[in-house]
């Protein structure tokens, strides 16, 4: 397996970035008149579609943990910080087109935005909270860091998750139905966690020496 | 910067041109479309089919309520709108509602008032010459289009059944047929859509009865048959397919406000100082425009400011 890696890395790498691509191809479309394009309001468009990537990426990323354990993929692991690192990017385009196109840059309509509407709260806290896993995303920190620190440290892409799923349903007018699905994903995802945790738990106070009858 | 690439078509011009100009377009684009859907996340929006609505109307007259703004590409309107009935993205009616029936098509206007009547969509289009109005149309969402619509004021076909002097309201009922809306699915909105003015509201000339836009009979996606055109308030006081007119003498309950209390209110006059909960209204996007526009009170229309004369706005949002 391990001889493949480098292929599959560069593969999986090339795929992350077809979404952006495909948003720049149509961007390209839009302003040369050509089809499909961005539609009648591009710029939410590109709000969107950054917006989903970013929570998209943000599910697979959290889905590699179990799917290795379920599938017997241990390799999988090896894959886990590039979808990392790329849900943070999109996170990172996804902000700019607020800022961009919604705030203009304007920045104390920006702070008043994100104090005053609650899913731009949620949403900044989940962006936040990427931003420390972005930076010790190396084996270096990892070294640095001491395994179980780091481990603890990496935790709070549930945070995150969670904190998407609420930006999303804050979000939307009347129709729950694709937050809801998300919100479906991470239950499902953290609930494993919560399974295996109880599970070697239990299996460890089991193998625990009874105490001794003094 | 963006750069909209459709260039202004005057209105005569447009009727059959976009008809095969689409059709030809979708058969390029058919297979870009489908990869296009994969990397974007979300499904694109398909090219319309016109078969219902695309009848060019005969006898339009100008209109000196028209604004003398830039209108919406007729593409970006047909293309881009909310339509729950016909599912919650914006590019979904445009494509569900391809095949809705909308002949015949009666509208029944009761309640309190002298002489109930069911009229037919036919009848309605005879009452008066149609008109050409150029309005602002400011979704409560954030952005904005201006629209030529074809139709004549409201109070033209309220007058037909003499209003009693009780009647205080106006209550609109939409069509809420399962069978061929597949958006109505429960927990989004209580159907059918609802909405409701109060009557001089109602009888302001601005408010429209709509049965076409750029010159032709209203694409499905629009509201056809007849929809109502309220340009002072936010897009979703304009209820589409039309199918009941009830005068009443209380305040009508409404789908949005029924939804959610307090995010729409019964008036929801567009107002940039009174901010939706979650977002503000100050500003807008005009299709087609890389900056925000500021929200103009009333959408710009400052002759209706006399209906709300000693009103707390704010209050009675
Ligand atoms: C990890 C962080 C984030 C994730 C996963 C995320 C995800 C999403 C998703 C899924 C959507 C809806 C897309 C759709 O309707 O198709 C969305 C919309 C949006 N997000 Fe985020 N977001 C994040 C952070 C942020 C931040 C930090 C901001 C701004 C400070 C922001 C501002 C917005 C805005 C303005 C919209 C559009 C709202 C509308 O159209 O009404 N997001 N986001």
């Amino acid at each position: 397996m391990n001889k493949y890696i480098r292929w599959i890395k560069l593969g999986l790498f090339v795929l992350c970035l077809v979404p952006v691509a495909g948003l720049a191809w149509l961007y390209y479309n839009t302003t040369h008149g050509l089809e499909p394009d961005l539609g009648a309001n591009p710029l939410e468009y590109l709000t969107h579609g950054t917006g989903t990537w970013t929570i998209n990426f943000i599910m697979l990323t959290l889905c590699i943990t179990p799917a290795r354990k379920l599938l017997g993929m241990p390799w999988l692991i090896q894959m886990r910080k590039m979808l990392g690192l790329f849900a943070f990017f999109y996170g990172c385009l996804h902000f700019t087109c607020w800022l961009w196109f919604d705030k203009q840059f304007i920045w104390s309509d920006m702070g008043a935005d994100i104090l005053k509407r609650k899913f731009v709260t949620a949403g900044m806290v989940a962006l936040a909270l990427m931003l420390p896993l972005a930076l010790t995303s190396t084996t270096w920190a990892i070294r640095k860091m001491g395994g179980k620190r780091w481990q603890a440290l990496h935790r709070l892409i549930y945070v995150t998750g969670i904190a998407a799923v609420i930006h999303y349903i804050w979000l939307v007018k009347a129709d729950l139905k694709a937050p809801l699905q998300y919100a479906a994903i991470v239950a499902v995802l953290l609930g494993y966690r919560v399974f295996e945790w109880a599970r070697k738990r239990s299996a460890a106070s089991a193998n625990r020496p009874a105490p001794q009858a003094g | 910067m963006l750069i909209r690439k459709t260039a202004d078509i005057p209105a005569s011009e447009v009727t059959p041109k976009h008809w095969y100009v689409n059709r030809r377009k979708f058969i390029a684009g058919a297979s870009a479309l489908g990869a296009a859907a994969l990397v974007s996340g979300y499904d694109l929006m398909s090219e319309p089919e016109h078969a219902f609505g695309g009848t060019a109307i005969p006898g339009i007259q100008k209109s000196n309520l028209s604004t003398t703004e830039k209108e919406t590409p007729y593409k970006d309107v047909t293309t881009y709108n909310n339509y729950y009935e016909f599912g919650t993205d914006k590019s979904e009616p445009a494509e569900q509602a391809k095949n809705f029936r909308t002949r015949p098509w009666t509208v029944t206007i009761d309640g309190l008032v002298a002489k109930p009547k069911t009229l037919d969509i036919d009848a309605i289009m005879k009452l008066a010459a149609p008109e050409e109005r150029i309005y602002r149309h400011r979704c409560v969402e954030g952005w904005s289009i201006v629209v030529p619509w074809i139709g004549f004021s409201l109070s033209t076909l309220l007058k037909q059944v003499e209003p009693l002097g009780k009647a205080k309201y106006v209550k609109f009922t939409t069509l809420g047929d399962g069978k061929q809306m597949p958006g109505l699915r429960p927990g989004i909105l209580d159907w059918p859509y609802r909405e409701g003015l109060r009557l001089d509201e109602a009888m302001q000339r601005l408010t429209m009865i709509t049965f076409g836009l750029y010159g032709e009979l209203l694409p499905n996606q629009n509201g056809a048959q007849l929809r109502l055109t309220v340009p002072w308030k936010y897009g979703f006081k304009s209820g589409k397919s039309i199918v009941k007119i009830t005068f009443t003498d209380k305040q009508p309950d409404t789908a949005w406000n029924t939804a959610a209390p307090n995010e729409y209110g019964f008036y929801s006059n567009v107002n940039p100082n009174v901010d939706h909960p979650r977002w503000s209204q100050g500003t807008e996007r005009r299709l087609g425009e890389f900056s925000k526009r500021k929200t103009l009170m009333f959408n710009g229309y400052d002759e209706v400011a006399s209906l709300y004369s000693g009103m707390d706005l704010k209050r009675n949002f």
